[in-house]
């Protein structure tokens, strides 16, 4: 009886090593360069750095652009995860195949792809301006960091989404309708609720890349917008500063850590994981 | 029997004397030992080196290095492995501080003659009375802008024109602090080494109101979006200038009469060299009007040599672009290492411009 106990501990062998090499180590180096000056004495500066207003502003404008982001996510994804729900067997292993298809390629390609789109003379400047329509170039603005958000983390919205909504037993449904629900009433009252743990788990998994997101913001905004992911990047590359970086980085993670007990709380059977 | 023996004792005696000449053929080729050298990757016209080695009998052990600060904890760590190398001038400057570097003996050097007088003179700026470096390559930061796109009357001939509100949204901007803030203090009358905290603060707020006129901030990708016309203006290199020039006709290059940057890379002979002589004839060789002229078709870099530029097009050497003429030389800086609390500085205010 102890020795299979003993087994199946060596079999998470493998796992601990790695997640005290590459997760647990490198927090505590974060923690501690975030906690130091560059002389190695113990300073809080770091982290209540994140008050100066040039940081306040970019972690403003990252929690806008990531929630934005999220709702926008949510609202194309719910309707994709029913339509999925709803559709036969072949025709949902289709939709999902698409849907993981661009997956598969390298996320800069793809937004390098967005640049194209975007750019001044791209696509859809060459598309307006063959129809006599105002030019617009996006790539700057707002806006198409808000797409390329969207765009690289829609599957993250619809596939625990769709997880949950599959699982919603038919025969519920049913009986929402014997009893007399409309169609509106059946989605309020039964599958939304139902759906919930996805919602979140869709929420957080969308929330958390776009919020600390810096690849997308430099290529879709010109490196005209600075976000906090911008500013921490920039802080361990060319600024040199690790100190200031990790200590910007504690800060995020507890916006992070607030996200994920939120998950915890309304998900707890893990019903919403989607991979 | 006596036939083997006899071939045997035969290829004996040609080991043993292949053996005892092989260091000589080695001696014979190379009389004059070695010279090591640590260069820039892509930075030297190869057929140099074995020119060299023929001519000079001493061999060449060629190493290369991708930026200035993976150079310098190599050399640190052992001044002797390497006899010549080429660092860049802040670069030098510290080599120079932390005695990594030693006197180059200028008799040994009878070459120095073709060195510009105004490029040794600027060279003073990071080694002074120019004890230490033979400047190798330089260029300036400039505006690169689009002659069809500018207005007609207008001369490009200041920064004023990054905050011209003309050209709003029409700007690429460099997206490299010490370039942007150099541009700004310049452009106020200051030192681009500053680090008084009122000028730089009075630079950040300029910055500040530039930044609403950029198009976009971009370091590599300027050379491409001007000559895709995505923009009329761009900061650039020199250096890069070239290439745009020949992709797109309709650019063209000015340095500000503000002044602005200038950068130099040079060759200097580590402390504890251990071929200081070879070392000197290696620097004379690079010296020589047509290795410089070599090099500089190779690298496509502003050489410092007068024999070599008086070799060149003259349609080149008069686009300031690529040699700037000596007034405006005088008129430019070369950065100096700041130390960490004034890059620290930089960045705290660089975060505020955008």
């Amino acid at each position: 009886m102890n020795k299979s106990a003993f087994h199946k501990k060596l079999l998470a062998g493998p796992y601990l090593v790695w997640m005290i090499g590459f997760t647990v180590i490198p927090l505590l180096l974060i923690a501690w360069y975030g906690f130091t000056a560059r002389d190695g004495s113990f300073t809080l500066e770091n982290v209540t750095a994140i008050r100066t207003p040039e940081h306040l502003k970019a972690l403003g404008l990252s929690l806008a652009l990531s929630l934005t982001c999220t709702g926008v996510c949510l609202l194309l994804a719910y309707p994709l995860a029913m339509i999925l729900k709803g559709s036969g067997l072949g025709k949902k292993g289709f939709i999902v195949f698409i849907f993981i298809l661009p997956m598969w390629m390298n996320f800069l390609l793809r937004t390098y792809a967005w640049l194209n789109l975007l750019d001044d003379g791209g696509i859809l400047f060459q598309i307006c301006k063959r129809l006599g329509l105002p030019t617009v170039s996006l790539v700057g603005t707002n806006t198409a960091i808000v797409l390329g958000m969207v765009y690289n983390y829609l599957p993250f919205m619809v596939l625990p989404l769709y997880n949950v909504l599959v699982k919603i037993d038919e025969n519920v449904i049913n009986a929402a309708r014997d009893l007399g629900a409309n169609s509106f009433q059946v989605f309020y009252k039964v599958i939304l609720p139902l759906s919930f743990p996805g919602i979140v788990s869709g929420i957080t998994m969308v929330f958390v890349p776009s919020l600390t997101t810096f690849a997308i913001s430099d290529l879709l905004g010109a490196r005209k917008i600075l976000l906090i992911g911008n500013i921490i990047e920039q802080e361990f590359s060319t600024a040199n500063n690790w100190h200031l970086g990790s200590g910007l980085s504690l800060v995020l993670m507890v916006f992070i850590l607030i996200s994920m007990a939120a998950l915890s709380h309304y998900d707890k059977n893990g019903e919403g994981t989607s991979f | 029997m006596r036939n083997k023996k006899e071939l045997a004792a035969l290829t004996i005696s040609i080991a043993a004397l292949a053996a005892a000449s092989m260091p000589a053929l080695a001696d014979e080729k190379y009389p004059n030992g070695q010279v090591k050298v640590f260069n820039w990757g892509e930075y030297i016209d190869e057929d140099l080196i074995e020119q060299f080695e023929e001519e000079y009998g001493i061999e060449v052990i060629y190493d290369t290095f991708d930026t200035n600060e993976a150079m310098y904890p190599k050399v640190e760590a052992d001044p002797s492995m390497y006899d010549v190398v080429c660092p860049s001038d802040y670069m030098i400057e510290k080599m120079i501080q932390n005695e990594l570097v030693q006197e180059i003996d200028w008799d040994q050097i009878p070459n120095r003659e073709y060195i510009g007088d105004i490029y040794l003179e600027s060279c003073e700026q990071f080694d002074p009375e120019n004890k230490y470096c033979v400047p190798y390559t330089f260029g300036t930061v400039g505006i690169l802008y689009n002659t069809t796109m500018v207005e007609e009357d207008t001369e490009i001939d200041s920064w004023n024109v990054l905050w011209d509100e003309t050209y709003e949204n029409d700007i690429i901007m460099q997206d490299s602090v010490r370039d942007a803030f150099m541009i700004s203090l310049k452009r106020l009358g200051y030192s681009c080494n500053s680090v008084d905290e009122k000028e730089l603060e009075e630079a950040m707020q300029e910055l500040k109101i530039q930044s609403k006129l950029n198009k976009a901030y971009a370091i590599d990708e300027v050379r491409d979006k001007m000559i895709n016309e995505a923009a009329a203006i761009g900061v650039i290199y020199s250096g890069e200038y070239m290439y745009c020039k020949e992709e797109n006709e309709d650019l063209s290059y000015a340095i500000p009469k503000e002044g602005t940057n200038i950068w130099y890379d040079g060759w200097v002979i580590t402390s504890k060299s251990e071929n200081v002589e070879n070392a000197h004839k290696w620097l004379n060789f690079l010296c020589e009007p047509e290795s410089a002229l070599a090099n500089f078709e190779y690298i496509y870099y502003a050489t410092p040599n007068i024999g070599a530029q008086e070799m060149i097009d003259e349609e080149l050497l008069e686009d300031p672009g690529v040699f700037p003429d000596e007034e405006v030389i005088r008129n430019c800086e070369v950065y100096s290492y700041l130390g960490e609390e004034a890059e620290d500085q930089y960045y705290e205010l660089w975060k505020q411009v955008k």
